[in-house]
Parts: structure tokens; sequence; C-alpha cells
């Protein structure tokens, strides 16, 4: 089976000089349901195994089966590849391949595409036997071609139907072939890749397979000037490649998390669709509660039973959530929260992309509810801050928050194989008997620390209560005990600032310009930082982890800047619009926060169009704020 | 350790005995009069009689007069929020089968606010017991109608007097799925009291037991006739159901024979309303229990999860 069958060879140019590529976007769009997700992935699957940096972001209809041909109904997946690594999902697509001429469409509607875009489109509705099908063809390639696109008409059924029967199924993988040629991609790997998400078919289907691949990069062989080349930087290190979900859940079950309780909700519950197929053999166990407040009440039992749990969701989740949430605070209850963000308030933008829980995942509960919040800024980090969290929690007797969003969920990218370490299944707590004259929370003076009884061990029982208590967890009828209380859980906090480093500056330490940014914009942002230096701009950026406590040192980072931008998926005011000025404007979440804490007129660059933030749109944004203080610096001399 | 029954006779005692001084903490501040007294008095007596490990035995609860039940016990405790002692608890026992879980709800608790996690709970059937402290109106808020509130009840949110039908627990809990014991008590009869709590623990699953419980400050004439006239209480009795002495037994004037076995007579007599039942409306032990499921795959050696997982990182390596 692993023997590679040689591509038959073209008639035209049979042998071709690739052109070479630093990177390349390449968008892959049909309606829902024709496999065009499947075959980005692999394409990006293979581009990883060859040693390319590789981003790959699905684009989503917000129905489950939208009409055919639609517009709205687009379906797809992006693909960014690149001779190092890469980190977003980048600007403009440089090739896109549709099944229809109607879906690229919203694309072009989204900015995703520019003039030269290669734009490879089925050719199959040319001929169609209804007229309106013919017509809406002809008229779509004209205004594609008006728009600056490079049309191409590819044959893709007709070509599929040389190979096999049914050209519905397999168009993708013949699509792969195609790329795989256009790309210079690894024809062994591109196999390999077959097999492998054919696995649980017959052999009959995976030659099926195999045959349209082949033909494909025949076909594409003999008949496309298109032809590059993407270097990649060969590595010994073991990688593994996976979306944001599935490394959050492999750091759940990594982290020897015992008890996953969630409720289904978009875009997060694909982590825990991942948990419940595997967490079961890694010895934990997923509970699909009746409701999002069961869901994490469940997860606080579990826990105050000793058992380590997390709770996964999204928005609307932790709105409900939220009196649970005080509840843990307030209790001392270790807790590993994920939070998956999309687009709010209320049912919002289920599917898209937003940081728009910050302030509501930091201030949501009534009363002072100081917790820890961390923010991975790549699929790799949601892997990692998943095993910080829970360390965290225990060792600071509270709930902790995981913000990830729905860039990072469904992004898929390459990081270095983690070592998985026996220490991090280590039960949460020693089990044996409870120490004589300790108290459930005997809070130390300075930190706010104290040791955990849990059911089972003698001597330790006490009474968890949401009422304000005393170190006994008696409840409180001193006005002092509160006062108190709050006092030692709010120091906890800020011993754990104490162990944290200052965060390193991106681009110089000192200048015109701080960009600070948390979450999965960090790509974005850095790539457009490095673009404005390369211009000779003098702009740096900052990226955020620890959301609270801050990490220590960010006041004097901002103060070496003359100007500070918060970069951020959430809404912001723009001074200028309508009722809009200095004095009212609201800022976004981050700008917000830190202007507080730092007393910084901190300005701040957001949007909520649902979408990742693009390098491009940032460096415009950057390139125009340097316009505006030289034209300001100008007219002053003048 | 030698201890003396009440008729004078030596027994023999485990090394480690415990007496009810060892399941009671501070003194109940539950307003003098309250049947929730009664209801502590009866569950500290079960835990020295079934001699529970007072650090194995878990009391959860939400929030209301009721709810403050944990803090009067010497075990663990967990006062919770309002409505959500079930999700709780069915945490604390999911991966815990060695813990011996109770649930301490009110009306307001169980019927309005947790409504939604007391259907799952009985779905679930994790073997744990409920007890619901059902005097028919909000205490610790102050006298607002609650869900099981007689209609008419004139209370601070309905002033002219509440104007829908009361919730029958009982009723509702012999209509949801999977349910497996369903028992009624009241704070009055304290040997029935005792009896059924007994008998809901010894039930291998969710045992569901509404206690009929006298509010003086609030509800003063709650359950006053059932109180006060004989012929307004009806004993479920059957062999199967709560065992009672035959003297107190005979104390009850009207009996019926009911086999808790048969769902649909339960549900029949879970409409009485001239008479109140008492008893064993329902009991099936054969009923699937979610606590099973959790605990299937507990105490997995280290080294195997490792090998799990590492195996299964391989299929994302590249």
């Amino acid at each position: 089976m692993d023997t590679i069958v040689s591509p038959p060879r073209g008639s035209k140019q049979p042998t071709k000089k690739p052109t070479v590529l630093s990177e390349a976007i390449v968008e892959i769009v049909s309606d829902s349901g024709e496999g065009a997700q499947k075959c980005g992935q692999s394409l990006g699957a293979i581009s990883a195994k060859m040693g390319n940096g590789v981003w790959t972001v699905e684009i989503i209809p917000a129905e489950i089966q939208p009409p055919a041909r639609s517009r709205a109904g687009a379906s797809g997946i992006r693909v960014r590849i690149g001779s190092e690594t890469v980190t977003n999902m980048g600007d403009h697509a440089q090739l896109v391949v549709a099944f229809n001429e109607q879906v690229p469409y919203g694309r072009i509607e989204q900015r995703a595409y520019k003039p030269g875009t290669h734009l490879l489109i089925e050719d199959k509705w040319r001929n169609d036997p209804t007229e309106k099908i013919r017509q809406e063809y002809t008229e779509a390639i004209e205004q594609f071609k008006v728009l600056g696109a490079d049309v191409i008409e590819i044959p893709m059924e007709e070509e599929c139907l040389k190979v096999v029967k049914n050209a519905k199924k397999g168009k993708n993988m013949w699509v792969l072939g195609m790329l795989s040629y256009i790309y210079s991609r690894d024809l062994e790997k591109a196999q390999q890749q077959i097999r492998r998400i054919f696995r649980k078919k017959s052999d009959q289907i995976i030659q099926d397979n195999i045959n349209l691949l082949m033909s494909g990069f025949a076909w594409a062989e003999a008949n496309l000037d298109l032809h590059f080349e993407i270097p990649a930087i060969e590595t010994d290190q073991e990688m593994l490649v996976m979306n944001g979900n599935e490394a959050i859940s492999f750091g759940v079950m990594a982290a020897g998390i015992d008890v996953c309780s969630m409720y289904p909700i978009t875009p997060a519950t694909s982590a825990s669709h991942h948990l419940a197929e595997h967490m079961e053999a890694v010895g934990g166990l997923v509970h699909q509660a009746e409701d999002e407040i069961a869901a994490i009440g469940f997860a606080i039992g579990s826990s105050y039973a000793g058992k380590t749990a997390v709770t996964i969701t999204s928005g609307p989740g932790i709105a409900l959530k939220t009196e649970f949430i005080g509840l843990a605070v307030m209790a001392e209850v270790p807790l590993v929260i994920v939070d998956v963000q999309r687009g709010g308030p209320s049912t919002g933008l289920p599917t898209k992309v937003e940081q728009g829980d910050l302030l509501s995942v930091l201030f949501g509960d009534p009363g002072d509810a100081p917790k820890v919040v961390i923010a991975p800024s790549t699929i790799e980090e949601c892997f990692h801050f998943v095993i910080l969290a829970r360390k965290l929690a225990e060792s600071f007797r509270t709930p902790v928050f995981v913000l990830t969003d729905a860039n990072l969920a469904t992004g898929v990218s390459a990081f270095p194989r983690p070592k998985v370490s026996e220490d991090w299944f280590a039960s949460p707590i020693d089990q044996s008997d409870w120490e004589e004259g300790v108290r459930p929370y005997e809070w130390a003076q300075e930190t706010g620390l104290s040791q955990r009884p849990i059911p089972g061990m003698k001597g330790g029982m006490y009474t968890l209560t949401g009422l304000a208590h005393d170190e006994e967890s008696h409840v409180a009828y001193d006005p002092a005990i509160n006062q108190r209380a709050a006092e030692a859980r709010s120091r906890k906090i800020a011993a754990l600032q104490l162990s944290l480093k200052e965060p390193k500056v991106f681009g110089a330490d000192s200048g015109d310009l701080l960009l600070v940014g948390w979450g999965s914009t960090r790509g974005a942002i850095e790539e457009a930082v490095a673009t404005a230096r390369s211009e000779g701009l003098d702009v740096s950026s900052l990226h955020l982890r620890f959301m609270s406590p801050l990490e220590p040192g960010i006041k004097e980072i901002m103060q070496r800047f003359k100007k500070v931008v918060c970069v951020e998926l959430n809404y912001s005011d723009t001074v200028g619009r309508p009722l809009i000025g200095d004095h009212n404007r609201r800022f976004s979440q981050l700008a917000f926060y830190l202007r507080g804490n730092t007393l910084i007129d901190i300005d701040s660059y957001s949007n909520v169009f649902g979408q990742p933030l693009s390098p491009i749109r940032i460096y415009n944004m950057v390139k125009r704020m340097f316009d505006q203080y030289h034209a300001q610096l100008k007219a002053a001399k003048s | 350790m030698i201890g003396i029954r009440a008729d004078l006779t030596e027994q023999d005692l485990p090394e480690v005995y415990y007496s009810i001084q060892d399941y009671s903490s501070s003194n109940a501040r539950w307003c003098p009069g309250c049947g929730d007294h009664a209801i502590l008095t009866a569950v500290q007596k079960l835990c020295r009689e079934k001699q529970l490990p007072p650090e194995k035995t878990v009391f959860v609860s939400g929030i209301g007069c009721s709810s403050r039940f944990p803090h009067y016990m010497k075990t663990y405790g967990f006062h919770g929020l309002h409505g959500r002692a079930f999700p709780v608890a069915e945490g604390v026992k999911f991966r815990r089968p060695d813990l011996d879980v109770f649930v301490v709800t009110g009306d307001g608790d169980c019927c309005s606010i947790g409504a939604g996690h007391w259907v799952h709970a009985v779905r679930y059937n994790m073997y744990m017991v409920a007890l619901l402290f059902d005097n028919e109106i909000y205490g610790l808020t102050k006298k607002q109608t609650s869900p099981t509130s007689p209609k008419g009840t004139f209370s601070n949110t309905h002033p002219k007097g509440s104007v829908l039908p009361p919730l029958n627990p009982i009723q509702s809990t012999l209509g949801f799925a999977n349910v497996s014991f369903v028992a009624q008590t009241a704070d009055w009869h304290p040997a029935h009291l005792y009896a059924t709590i007994k008998k809901a623990h010894e039930h291998p699953g969710f045992s569901f037991v509404r206690i009929l419980q006298r509010c003086p400050v609030w509800m003063n004439h709650g359950f006053s006739q059932a109180v006060a006239k004989d012929n307004s209480v009806t004993l479920l009795d059957h062999a199967n159901g709560i065992e009672l002495d035959p003297q107190v037994r005979k104390s009850f004037k009207q009996v019926i024979q009911h086999d808790p076995s048969d769902i649909l007579k339960a549900r029949e007599y879970a409409e009485l309303e001239d008479s109140l039942p008492l008893g064993l409306f329902y009991q099936n032990t054969e009923a699937e229990r979610y606590d099973e499921y959790g605990a299937h795959n507990l105490h997995m050696p280290v080294k195997e999860r490792l090998s799990e997982l590492n195996g299964l990182l391989d299929r994302y390596a590249i």
C-alpha cells in the first residue's frame, strides 16, 4: 500500500520550474458538505509534515445545512503555509479554489481576496441544464475579472468522472491533488494523509481517493502555469498538529483532571467532544449536565470532594455560571474554567471570534471576587495553560479562568510535542488525616493562603458556605470577619503576582508606539509590528498572558513609550462617530482595565466584525497613526 | 468497649463508637417550634444507628431555612447556592462512591429556583438521600408564596391570597424518568419520620423524601388539620414499605395497603386530597444508576494513564 503511484505525465510542459515563495494563503470554498475543509486540513497536515509553518482556519456558515450555491452558505477553509512558523491567518488569499461561482462572494465582501488573487472555479456550471445557473455563472466570472481576480476555470467534475463514477464524493481529493502540484507538495505524504483520513473506510475507497489525488496532480501539471514552492525548514523536533480546542482537551488530560463537567455551547463544545471520546481511557470522565449552572455546580462538587475538575463553556455559559463562580471564589474551591469566547452580548455571534468576556470574567460577580485569569496566545499555549491552571487553582485555592476564543478553537497549527509528566497526574491533595487544631481557612497572615480539608479526611469536617465566614467556616456575624476574609482572598492574587516575571516586549524596549494585546491576536499583532518596523516605524508590542493578576512591570514598560494602544477584538467607540468624543468614548476592554490599573492614557483599537484580526488591518492602523502624528508635527511647525 | 442497652443489658461496641454528640455541631438557630429541629434529631439518630463515619458523610444544601442544616451537623457539609444543591451533590458523589451523600432542600429551593435540577437529579438516580423540607412558604426571606403554598395563601407577594394551585412534589417526582424512591413523612410523626429516612438511606439510588414541615412563624396554620385530626392523614402501609412499630402503626386511623412497586397506584395516591398520605409511594431498586457509571474507571494506574495519553498524542504527531 505504501508504494507511490507515479502521476501520469502531462503533455504540455513536463518540467516546469516552481516559483519560490516564502508563504502562501490558500482558500477552498464550497457549499456545506462538499469536503472543502477536509481538503484544506489535509493540505495543512501535509505541509506541516514537510516542515512548513501552517495555520488553518475554518470558514463556517451559521446554518447547519444552508441552501446550495448561496453566498452566505459558503463553507470552507483557509490554509496559510509558510517557510517559517505561522501564527495567524494572514491577510489576502493568494489562491482560491471555489466549487461554485457564488461562494466566493461572501469572502470578497470580507476582503479576503485582492486583485491578482488566483480564483480557480469549477466550470461545470457553465453548461448547467438550468439557464439561470448558466447565466449566474457567466456573470460572476465577468464580475470577478472586473474585480481583478485571475480567474481560471477548472473542469473539476469532468476530470473526476474519468476516475470515479460519482464526482460528488472525492472532488475535494482531486482538488488536493491539484493543489499538491501547484504548491509542490510531497505526494508520498499526501497519499499517507489520504490513508489516514479514510482509515476506517474500505481499500477501494482509499484507492479511489488516491487515484483522484494523482489525477488532480497530473491535470494541474499538464494544464496550469501556477507552480510554486514554499521551502520548509527541516526540524528534528517531534511536532503535533491540532486545533486549539483539541489542545485544550489534551491539556485537560495531561493535567490529570478527573472530571470535565460541561453543557453544549458553540464554539467550546468541540473541546468537550474530544474529551468525551478520549478522557475515559485516560482515567477521567465527562459529565454532560442538564444546564450551564449544573455543569459548574457539579464540577465544584467534585473539586470539593477532592477530585480535579474543569468546566468548559463560552460567554453565555459564563453569564449563567457567574453565581457559582462567586461561590468558588468565596469558599475557595479550586476549579479550572475554560471560556472559549465568541461574539456577544446575548446569543451574539455563536461561531465568530470576539474577546468580549474579559471584563465580565474579571468583574462579573457581585462583591469583590478576585480570581486568576490567564489567556493563551497560541494553540501550543492552550495545552500548557490548562496544566498551569490546574496547578494555580490548587496552589492558590481559587477558580482559574483560561480565556481562549473561536479563532484559537478552530485554528490549526503545529507545535513541539510536550513531554507528558507523571507529576501532572498527582492527586490534588494528600488524603491523610487532617492535622488537629488547623482550621479549614487558616489564612496565612501575609499571603492569605490556606490548606483545605476534603471529605474523607478525619478531623477535617467543616461546612463550606457561600456566606461570609471566618477561619472555621462559621457564618460571620461579626462585621470584622468579612473585611479580614476579603483581604485574605485578595492577597492570594497579590502573592501569585510576586511569582510572575515581567513580560517581554516584541520589538524595542522603548519608542514611539506600543501595541498591547492579549489572547489569540498575538500572531497578527507581532506580524504587523515586524512589517511596520521593517519600514522604519518605531512600533513595538506587548502581549499579556496573565489578566489577573497582571504581570509586574507593565506600567513601567508603557511609560517608556510615547503612545500606548490596546489592540483587541471587542467593541470600542471611535471618536468622530455620531455623538462620540473624547469626553464620552468607551474604550476596549483591556484598555479600560489597564487605564484603571496604570493611570496611563491608553488608547484602543478594536472591532467586532467577528473575524480574526489580520496583520494588514493592524499595520494600516499603525501607519495611519504615524501619518497623523507627522501631520500634526508638520502643522505645529508651520 | 461496652455499652448498656435501654433494657440495661450489656452490648459490645466497636472501638470507635459515634454518639449523637459526634454528629452535632453548633446549636441550631431555627425558630422555636420549627419542624426542622425534629428532622435534625431524626437524621442524627440515623447517623448514630448506622454508625456513619462523620468524615465520610456529606450534607449538601441550597439556600433557605432548611439549608442551614449542614451547619448543625459535625460531618462534612456544603451550604451552596439557592436551588443548586443537587448538581453539587452529584459532583461530590460522581467520583467518590465511598461518601454517603445527603441533600437538604426546601420547597422554594427544590421546586422553584432549582426545579430543573430536581428533574435531572431524579433521572441520574445517584445513590443519595434527598430530604425536601416542605413548609409551603418561603421562610428565610419572610413569607412569600412558595410553589407548594395552597391556593389562597396570604403572603407578602400575594396579600390578597395566592392565585395558582400548588405544585405537588410527590406527583411531580413520580412523573420524572428513572424515578426510584419516593416517600412522604411529617415532622410531627417522629417515629414515621425516622423510619422513612432510614428506609431512604438504605435504598440503593436516589431517594426522594418529602417531609411535611411546620413553620410556626409564617405558616402557623400549615398542616394544622393534618396534625389535629386523625382522619386527615392516611398511612400507606406495606410489607415492603416503611417499617413501623405496630404500636406506631396503630396510631394511624386510616391505613391503605399500597405495594410500593406499583407506580400507577402510587400516582393515584399522590393525588389524594382529603387525607394526606404518608409512607412509601414507590421504590424500584433496579433503576439505572449514574453514580455507578461515574465510578467505573476510578483508580487507573498512572503508568496506564500516561501510556494511553501518549498513544493518543501519537495520532496527532507528524
